[in-house]
């Protein structure tokens, strides 16, 4: 198994690390039974993503896609947040290794959680955004 | 960045230099097949008998009693599939551990599958079985005990000496996993009353792919490997006489220097296993704390993953391994962990450091430099330590 060269920079330099006191959404996914826990917290402002930050546990993948994703999120509109996949992740960061796909639906999956805390905490509903489920590797495996 | 320092020597060694010295004539010069009669094979057969009783030497047995295999995994298939083919007549009943490497488990499963019976001892928090469960286990059906004499993640050592005297009384054959205990800690075949035993040879700084396993001479077995006569019809198979000469030459020297390998490498893992305990809290000795192979150092950290740890160690140039499920490719942790009682997240964070020949004091100075920082920086990162933090401070 071997990561790209984009995974290693994210995995050694991760962007966004960190956490935001007043953030307007938070999300928490996976468990610590599988091994990665992603916790993406979000800013948002006039429907715009102005800051996103990101806690991981879990292995270089994990870390690297919660790196990756938090960067795609910023600058976006929530419709716009809505359509980075789990495949713009893996595309952006020049792919995964076959066992470290979930990861990357993790990273995915983070981003709607947090999402969806937002618009919990503001009472709206934000169309095409599903409830986040308990175990994102159950879905995906 | 180009690895530094080296400590992974469980999954495999560096092969001396005395070692590859004997091995390099019989690739060009003496290249001759040892069943054959001309005078360049008879030095084919001189070094095969010599790797024989060398091999034996180091664990107190016969040289007859010794058969050339392809590595540890093969000795391990040999001795439970061979054993249970030869004894099905008397019985179907196998007992093993839950710690054992996947060369025992998976052979059990098949001969599950078979129709043989397979009780699993547990292992309590330090790895070792309980000897009154084994007594407990023993079926008047029960053909094979196959407990590892050293357990290649955490390090723990069982009591050999007690398990072959229980299988001795209860007419039992008794066969070990050796692989990561010869030429670490003393054996003795027939002081422990040990049937059978598989070694290997790459852990004691030998070459890949040579084992062996130890035959009690009157112990029936089944052949695995079926073919020409060599090792006496039990293993067929032109010899490879370059890996047999190093095995040969690698146990020898393991166990000429063993007393002195034994007290340099448990004082380099007591320093690395007080110093990272001393440095990093929140850190906690897998395995044993005494009765562990001198080697072996395996310390789980809370509130980390494990690849994440190795993969920042191998930028400082160290190599080292896991027990965590990233660096296995499946979800599940270590087998050994897990039955040694750590919930899933505290197996995802172990870091196994297995010191050898090679090692020195100042590499584990290196490492007990570095690790402290890797470690924070990846707590630092960890929503599981942010948690923690917290409820730490309400």
């Amino acid at each position: 198994m071997e990561y790209s060269e984009k995974v290693m920079d994210h995995f050694m330099n991760p962007r966004n690390v960190g956490e935001i006191e007043d953030a307007s959404g938070v999300g928490t996914v996976g468990n610590a039974k599988c091994g990665d826990i992603m916790k993406v917290y979000l800013k948002i402002e006039n429907d715009v993503v102005v800051d996103a930050k990101f806690k991981t546990f879990g292995c270089g993948a994990a870390v690297a896609t919660s790196s990756m994703a938090t960067e795609l999120i910023k600058g976006r509109t929530i419709q716009e947040a809505l359509q980075i996949t789990n495949k713009a992740v893996m595309e952006a960061l020049d792919g995964l290794p076959p066992v470290k796909v979930h990861c990357s639906c993790l990273a995915e999956e983070a981003l709607h959680a947090a999402l969806w805390d937002y618009a919990q905490k503001n009472n709206i509903v934000i169309e095409g955004l599903k409830e986040p489920v308990e175990d994102v590797h159950d879905t995906h495996h | 960045m180009e690895t530094k320092i080296y400590f992974d020597n469980a999954a495999t060694t560096p092969v001396r230099q005395e070692v590859l010295q004997e091995m390099l004539p019989y690739f060009q010069d003496f290249y001759g097949n040892a069943s054959s009669v001309y005078t360049i094979a008879r030095k084919s057969k001189t070094a095969l008998e010599l790797a024989r009783k060398q091999v034996a030497d180091a664990l107190g047995a016969l040289p007859e009693e010794i058969y050339f295999t392809a590595g540890g995994s093969e000795s391990d298939n040999m001795a439970l599939k061979g054993v249970a083919d030869a004894l099905q007549k008397k019985g179907n009943h196998i007992i093993t551990s839950k710690i054992e490497h996947h060369a025992i488990l998976h052979t059990c499963e098949y001969l599950a599958e078979k129709g043989f019976e397979i009780t699993y001892l547990d292992v309590d928090q330090d790895g070792k079985i309980s000897l009154d469960d084994l007594k407990k286990s023993i079926r008047p059906t029960t053909i094979l005990i196959s407990i590892m004499f050293a357990n290649n993640e955490i390090g723990t050592i069982q009591p050999i000496a007690e398990i072959g005297k229980i299988a001795k009384e209860n007419g039992i054959y008794f066969h070990t996993d050796a692989v990561q205990a010869v030429g670490h800690v003393p054996i003795n075949v027939k002081d422990m009353n040990i049937d059978l035993l598989s070694l290997s040879g790459h852990k004691l700084c030998g070459p890949k792919g040579i084992g062996a396993i130890y035959i009690r001479k009157g112990v029936q077995i089944t052949p695995l490997i079926h073919g020409g006569a060599q090792e006496k019809h039990r293993r067929a198979g032109t010899e490879n006489i370059p890996a047999i000469v190093g095995l040969g030459k690698a146990a020898e020297l393991a166990v000429a220097e063993l007393p002195q390998t034994a007290e340099k490498l448990t004082k380099l893992r007591d320093k690395l296993i007080h110093g990272i305990q001393e440095k990093i809290p929140y850190a906690k000795l897998n395995g044993h704390p005494t009765d562990r192979l001198p080697g072996n150092c395996n310390i789980g950290f809370e509130f980390i993953e494990g690849e994440s740890l190795l993969l920042l160690l191998d930028s400082a140039g160290v190599a080292a391994s896991s027990g965590s499920a990233c660096t296995s490719g499946s979800l599940d942790p270590s087998h050994v962990l897990m039955a040694i009682g750590l919930p899933h997240e505290k197996a995802h964070g172990s870091l196994r450091l297995t010191l050898g020949h090679y090692n020195t004091e100042e590499e584990v100075d290196y490492v007990l430099n570095i690790l402290p920082e890797i470690v924070e920086r990846l707590r630092n990162m960890s929503p599981l330590y942010e948690e923690f933090l917290k409820k730490q401070k309400s």
